[in-house]
């Protein structure tokens, strides 16, 4: 719909293109023009507002216990060492880890083939599973945690990872599924059938041809995934009651509800808890934008 | 699609038969495990809530089980203050801080969008904590107003608020402090959905415009706002409903406190459900949450005219 639209007021400027391709930088100017302070004071000012607080739980999780100095120097591990150790957040960051990377395999794969049969095909109940999927959107799953749990509880379920990985990826699925459906429609569909003229079967030409080209859109979907598994926090408190069991949400949240808390430790097990989701997001930064903007909007 | 599977046919006799007999069974099959996944742990849940919603159901007090008719809607209408105070907060808190968000977040889309030194990194760092979850906002932000050792107390020092009480646990501080909090983390949202909206608006219109003499505020207005009319509208409508479904934040930073300040509806009605096991009135209390969420959501859509007129 939106290209629509900028198609269809695009003619009215047709007189000007001419001159505009004899001087190519002019496309630039248009936005360009604003005066840099203009971009960097308010910019600097924002970035304050963003960076104080990751410089600050640094600052906690770096000093010495006692300190008030506002910068991590002398610096000490100790917080770092006690929160993995003592307060077990090796135990939650291995459960993390493996939580995290099941709902990424599971939502990207199980996405992935209602996507493709979403993209490629016309069936009957395509038009009810498609408002189906949007429906979802509105189905907080917060709420539905008891009758989630009495679903686990009878499954045998409870206290196992598995019942968190189920719910995190049936939350994560609807949309992952819309988005990815977005994605194979952009691959011109003649590019598979040329594939089957060649002999490839239905499943080796989506293989060889549709997956490499899916590769940005399929990025974006799976870090979305495991970046929500890995962050998300209500399912495994609830799901999940012994304590080897538990995620590094869960973990963080003990530590903060502990009468007296122990900043320095809070702070280190925070620091625990971001790295993956930093390393990841600075991986899939570039591929953000373009997935988004390829998929998400026209979805 | 036919003709499709003609020609993959002719090449490759032994795969005859599959080619044939696959397109009508395929996209059920491909759409099957997404299918039962999401009836058995999305919609079987949902029918339960709406049936328990007209039961007297509390496993702590198993005698007065049974049938309730509209007893529990009744009740949350005409005789829960606490329903009604959840409520109006969580319209307050969706109202806040999805206005704020898309404020900030549009002007940071819009200044990252231009060419500037350092772009890049400018970029990434705007938007990093959107990969931030709400548990560790709450820690963050714990440790920042903390009353001994936070921020806040450097800003007390300046004659910022006052020594002593944390912006957390005092009533007149605390929405604010957890607004602020949530706004951290929740710009980046829309500056990444705006932001590549932003890189398909099509160069020649504001050369045009540009041509035409137009300020760069009547570009803005005239030819960047209604390119991301729809683009907004679905970001801020999926936004709303998360902010008012999400439990993470608040839960772990005021867990609804203090006095009950900051509980929202589904914080209140977690609460219902897991500590005062009242799972029937709970239940009553979601499908009132889902009515309101869809009410909402259909007004908007309908309001915001989204998808263009007919186009």
């Amino acid at each position: 719909m939106i290209t629509k639209e900028a198609t269809e007021v695009a003619p009215a400027p047709a007189p000007v293109t001419p001159a505009a391709e004899q001087r190519p930088r002019r496309k630039q100017r248009a936005w360009d023009e604003a005066p840099r302070w203009q971009i960097y004071v308010p910019l600097s000012i924002y970035l304050l507002f963003t960076l104080i607080p990751f410089y600050w739980i640094l600052l906690f999780a770096l000093r010495r216990p006692g300190s008030t100095s506002l910068v991590p120097w002398p610096m000490t591990f100790e917080h770092f060492e006690k929160v993995w150790n003592d307060r077990d957040f090796g135990v939650y960051f291995q459960n993390s880890v493996l939580t995290g990377l099941a709902t990424l395999v599971l939502t990207t794969v199980v996405a992935l083939a209602g996507g493709y049969a979403l993209a490629r095909f016309d069936f009957r109940i395509k038009r009810g599973f498609m408002i189906a999927l949007l429906c979802t959107q509105f189905v907080p799953g917060a709420l539905l945690l008891v009758p989630l749990f009495q679903i686990f509880a009878e499954l045998k379920m409870i206290n196992s990872l598995a019942s968190v990985i189920i719910a995190e990826t049936v939350f994560q699925l609807p949309l992952s599924m819309i988005l990815i459906s977005g994605f194979i429609r952009n691959v011109p569909y003649s590019l598979e059938e040329a594939a089957w003229v060649d002999g490839c079967n239905r499943f080796t030409a989506f293989r060889i041809v549709v997956l490499p080209l899916l590769r940005p859109g399929l990025i974006a979907v799976g870090s979305f995934a495991f970046v929500h598994a890995w962050n998300h926090f209500l399912f495994a408190l609830m799901f999940l009651s012994d304590q080897s069991k538990q995620t590094i949400p869960v973990g963080l949240n003990t530590l903060m509800s502990s009468d007296s808390v122990d900043l320095g430790a809070l702070a280190a097990g925070g620091i625990i808890a971001a790295v993956p989701v930093v390393i990841v997001f600075a991986f899939i930064q570039k591929w953000l934008i373009t997935g988004f903007s390829a998929g998400a909007v026209k979805g | 699609m036919a003709q499709a599977a003609a020609v993959a046919k002719a090449p490759a006799p032994p795969r005859r038969r599959r080619a044939s007999a696959t397109p009508r069974r395929l996209p059920y099959l491909l759409i099957a495990p997404a299918a039962l996944l999401m009836v058995g742990f999305i919609a079987y849940p949902v029918i339960s809530v709406f049936y328990y919603s007209l039961q007297n159901y509390n496993p702590t007090k198993p005698w007065r089980n049974g049938y309730a008719g509209f007893d529990n809607f009744v009740h949350a209408f005409t005789d829960d203050p606490q329903f009604w105070d959840t409520l109006t907060f969580s319209a307050q808190w969706v109202f806040v801080e999805v206005g704020l968000q898309l404020l900030f977040g549009l002007a940071l889309a819009l200044i990252v969008n231009q060419t500037f030194v350092g772009r890049a990194l400018g970029r990434a760092l705007v938007f990093s904590p959107w990969a931030v979850s709400g548990v560790l906002t709450s820690v963050i932000w714990v440790l920042l107003y903390n009353s001994q050792t936070g921020i806040t107390r450097y800003l007390a020092d300046v004659g910022i608020g006052s020594y002593g009480t944390s912006w957390l646990s005092d009533t007149a501080t605390v929405f604010p402090a957890a607004i602020v909090a949530d706004l951290w983390r929740g710009v980046p949202f829309f500056a990444i959905l705006i932001l590549a909206d932003l890189q398909s608006v099509s160069k020649d219109l504001y050369e045009a415009a540009e041509v035409d003499g137009a300020s760069r505020l009547k570009q803005f207005w005239h030819i960047t706002l209604p390119h991301l009319k729809d683009a907004i509208v679905l970001s801020t409508l999926l936004r709303a409903v998360w902010e008012f479904n999400n439990v993470d934040l608040l839960y772990t930073l005021t867990n609804g406190g203090p006095a009950g300040e900051t509980t929202t509806l589904p914080l209140y009605i977690a609460n219902t459900s897991v500590d005062a096991h009242n799972f029937g009135y709970a239940s009553a209390l979601t499908t009132v949450a889902f009515v309101i969420l869809l009410v909402c959501s259909m007004v908007y859509l309908r309001l915001s005219k989204f998808g263009g007129e007919g186009k």
